[in-house]
């Protein structure tokens, strides 16, 4: 009983900080102090974040490594940006069509997702990993391959170039290969990305504490134990997959309608940006939400941030990344900060107060 | 672990706030000069076009303000690298803006300008991009202009170059088998490519027997593509891809004893500053670009000199575009009687005018004269290298 309590205390803690970084964020742009690095970040965060805490729904609750979760955030970022350029002068209303969007791109990956958990989910090992990073560098290479124009006829898709799409004179390509989606609309602003880290916190954390959610940890910590009272194993691991793909696929419909030059490199959608998202998980704790969100938002600011240090500034990201993963894991730093937590003082504070008042 | 977590709350918080206080200590420093800033790879794999028109505009900044200025106000110049990635770009110009940016010169790669011009053009900022070639940057940007060809006309170019100048193959015979190799996951490389196979299609001088495409996750063994331009008895290859890449198909070329002509696009420039590599390799090398290190007036001369004083190295193409750029935004400037005290938009709207107006000479081409769309109207140039330098060809 008393565990239930702190856990939804707990909760309401993590949307606090949301909530309360936002509001500090507003703030700060409404009385101009915030400068236009830091509002240029802030969907970039939101972006991040929401990867992050998706990722950490397959790595830490469910247990399996993914290697992919970019790809997933592709086809998101591809899909809702093809629909919105399809809708453009359909959907004039940009915030209906932006949720039109968000829900196409999360129904792609999902059901990618979904597909390529069928298979693989069922066996034992890493074969998640082998086949999740093979995935995302098919995704990226499909898409810069890739050209689809849109005329009265409908849609035409190529793999071998523009013109051979056969368009009519009204034609526009949307897909240009490797010169990717260009000027998208921007309809992805700061107050819709941190609706969407809420809603996917929200989505998350009540997973967690469902039937479902504990069926999916019970896989996680012994699959034999779990299985032999009877939990459907696959359908479990393939929820939890499919939903964290998803997710990912609204991050990568926020990140596409953020900026008007989507194309798919190694660093934006491929292996580079896979092992980012995991950075992020790894280090801000496997199956620990909050420390997803707060490593996320400082490993995206903390490049920026240390621009002023010119080309130095990618030796210290690096040694703050070995420093956050010492002071994370070593098991050293762990007994230190025990002993030196805020708590133990505060206790130790209260106890020297309470013998001065008995004295 | 909770302790934990409040100490990264609040070690984040305290980022935060420094980054805010970053911020309006640089707001706070308008003084009366023309901000100039540029973006560009500084670091990564395409730090030496970066680095390039890093140097190259400050060559022209320092001779500017040595020499008194735009009509008496000094320019200073502030370079953020964006590692050749759009969304670094964004926020490379948001720290400009942060710095009080009031005019953009860049960016130096395409991608990150595409990105970039659709910025520029919310906020009504006069942008002048160096070396970003694709058309995608001044297609309804009005306040985007270029001081290199489009990537179109490179390849049209390209095509009018091999078609009617009759180069000859390395058997004597003119050329008129023509093999492509391209990086079909570059903006730039797959842009020019079209349009010169587009272009290629009305020449009945030469045939493209061969095109061979590679992407930015397998650049490192050519054999494949060289083996079946070789196959296809290919006498030139066009390379319409950057020089690290062509390097190694250089390399690998002269292993399997095949030696057509090697024609390349600005992109190829830079290709004698490569570490380790064999430059007698590249001998004969054609390759369309606006500038040559080792032409003969006075103005190539004095930059090449102090550009190889401060860096030690011969400039390239992106350098001297650079150079150029802070000029024509000189010339502009002067033109409109534009002032350091307007506003940014102001700043933009006088200087739209002025640059159609404007006739720049210029070291990657003379009387530079440009369109309201952004394109500039200059005279391509060719150039081969002989004994390890450019020379022009007449």
């Amino acid at each position: 009983m008393k565990s239930k309590i702190t856990k939804g205390k707990d909760n309401l803690i993590t949307y606090g900080i949301v909530l309360i970084s936002y509001v500090i964020a507003q703030i700060l742009i409404s009385a101009g102090q915030m400068s236009y690095l830091l509002q240029g970040l802030l969907v970039p965060i939101c972006v991040s974040v929401i990867l992050a805490v998706s990722l950490n729904l397959t790595v830490g609750i469910l247990g399996e490594l993914s290697l992919g979760h970019a790809g997933f955030m592709c086809l998101g970022a591809y899909f809702g940006a093809i629909f919105t350029h399809c809708m453009k002068d359909i959907i004039t209303f940009s915030p209906l069509r932006f949720f039109l969007a968000l829900l196409i791109g999360a129904v792609v990956a999902g059901f990618f997702g979904f597909l390529i958990g069928m298979p693989v989910l069922r066996l034992r090992g890493d074969y998640l990993a082998i086949v999740t990073l093979a995935f995302g560098e098919i995704i990226k290479n499909v898409a810069n391959a890739l050209y689809l124009g849109i005329d009265r006829n409908g849609l035409h898709i190529s793999l071998k170039d523009s013109l051979s799409l056969n368009l009519e004179e009204d034609g526009t390509v949307i897909i240009k290969g490797a010169q990717g989606i260009i000027s998208t609309p921007r309809d992805a602003n700061f107050t819709i990305g941190v609706i969407l880290i809420l809603i996917t916190l929200f989505i998350i954390m009540n997973l967690v504490k469902s039937r479902d959610g504990r069926a999916i940890m019970a896989i996680r910590d012994n699959r034999i134990a779990a299985e032999s009272i009877g939990i459907n194993i696959t359908k479990y691991k393939l929820m939890a997959f499919s939903l964290s793909a998803a997710l990912a696929g609204i991050a990568g419909v926020l990140y596409s309608h953020n900026i008007s030059s989507l194309v798919a490199t190694t660093n934006t959608f491929g292996y580079n940006m896979s092992i980012l998202i995991l950075v992020y998980v790894v280090l801000g704790g496997i199956g620990n939400i909050r420390g997803s969100i707060i490593a996320a938002a400082i490993l995206t600011l903390l490049p920026e941030v240390l621009r002023f240090l010119d080309e130095q500034r990618m030796l210290i990201y690096a040694i703050v990344l070995i420093a956050m993963m010492l002071f994370r894991w070593s098991p050293q730093i762990i007994a230190w900060r025990e002993q030196h937590s805020l708590k133990n003082l505060l206790q130790k504070f209260k106890k020297t107060t309470s013998k001065k008042e008995v004295r | 672990m909770k302790k934990l977590k409040k100490l990264i709350a609040l070690t984040l918080v305290a980022t935060l706030s420094m980054t805010v206080i970053a911020g309006c200590a640089s707001d706070s420093s308008a003084d009366a000069t023309f901000k100039i800033g540029g973006i560009g790879p500084i670091t990564g794999g395409n730090a030496a076009y970066g680095l390039g028109v890093q140097y190259g505009a400050q060559i022209a900044v320092d001779e500017i303000n040595a020499a008194g200025g735009i009509n008496g106000v000094e320019i200073s110049f502030n370079m953020q690298d964006d590692e050749a990635d759009p969304e670094k770009a964004v926020n490379a110009y948001n720290t400009l803006k942060d710095w009080g940016m009031n005019i953009l010169m860049g960016t130096v790669t395409s991608g990150s300008c595409v990105a970039v011009a659709a910025l520029t053009m919310e906020e009504n900022m006069f942008q002048l991009t160096p070396s970003s070639s694709s058309v995608n940057v001044i297609e309804n940007n009005d306040n985007v202009f270029q001081v290199c060809f489009t990537d179109p006309n490179q390849g049209i170019g390209s095509a009018q170059y091999i078609g009617e100048s009759g180069i000859l193959a390395s058997d004597g015979a003119a050329v008129d088998k023509v093999a492509v190799i391209y990086d079909s996951s570059d903006v730039y490389s797959s842009g020019i490519y079209e349009k010169f196979a587009q272009e290629a299609a009305n020449y009945s001088t030469f045939d493209i027997v061969a095109t061979e495409s590679f992407t930015e996750d397998n650049k490192s063994d050519f054999s494949v593509q060289l083996q079946i331009a070789k196959d296809a008895g290919a006498d030139l290859i066009y390379l319409p891809i950057y020089y690290e890449e062509a390097s190694l198909i250089l390399i690998q070329a002269a292993n399997m004893d095949y030696s057509p002509i090697f024609f390349g696009c600005d992109g190829l420039d830079g290709i004698l500053s490569v570490e380790n590599f064999d430059t007698s390799l590249a001998e004969g090398v054609v390759l369309l670009t606006p500038f040559a290190a080792d032409a003969q007036d006075e103005n190539t001369q004095a930059f090449v000199e102090e550009y190889q004083k401060r860096h030690n190295e011969i400039p390239n193409q992106f350098a001297a575009d650079a150079y150029d750029a802070i000029y024509i935004i000189k010339a502009a400037i002067e033109k409109s009687g534009a002032t350091a005290d307007m506003s940014t938009s102001e700043l933009c709207d006088a200087l739209k005018i002025a640059m159609t107006e404007v006739s720049v000479d210029g070291l990657t081409g003379t009387e530079m004269t440009w369109e309201a769309t952004g394109e500039v109207d200059k005279a391509p140039k060719a150039m081969k290298i002989v004994d390890g330098v450019y020379q022009l060809i007449q």
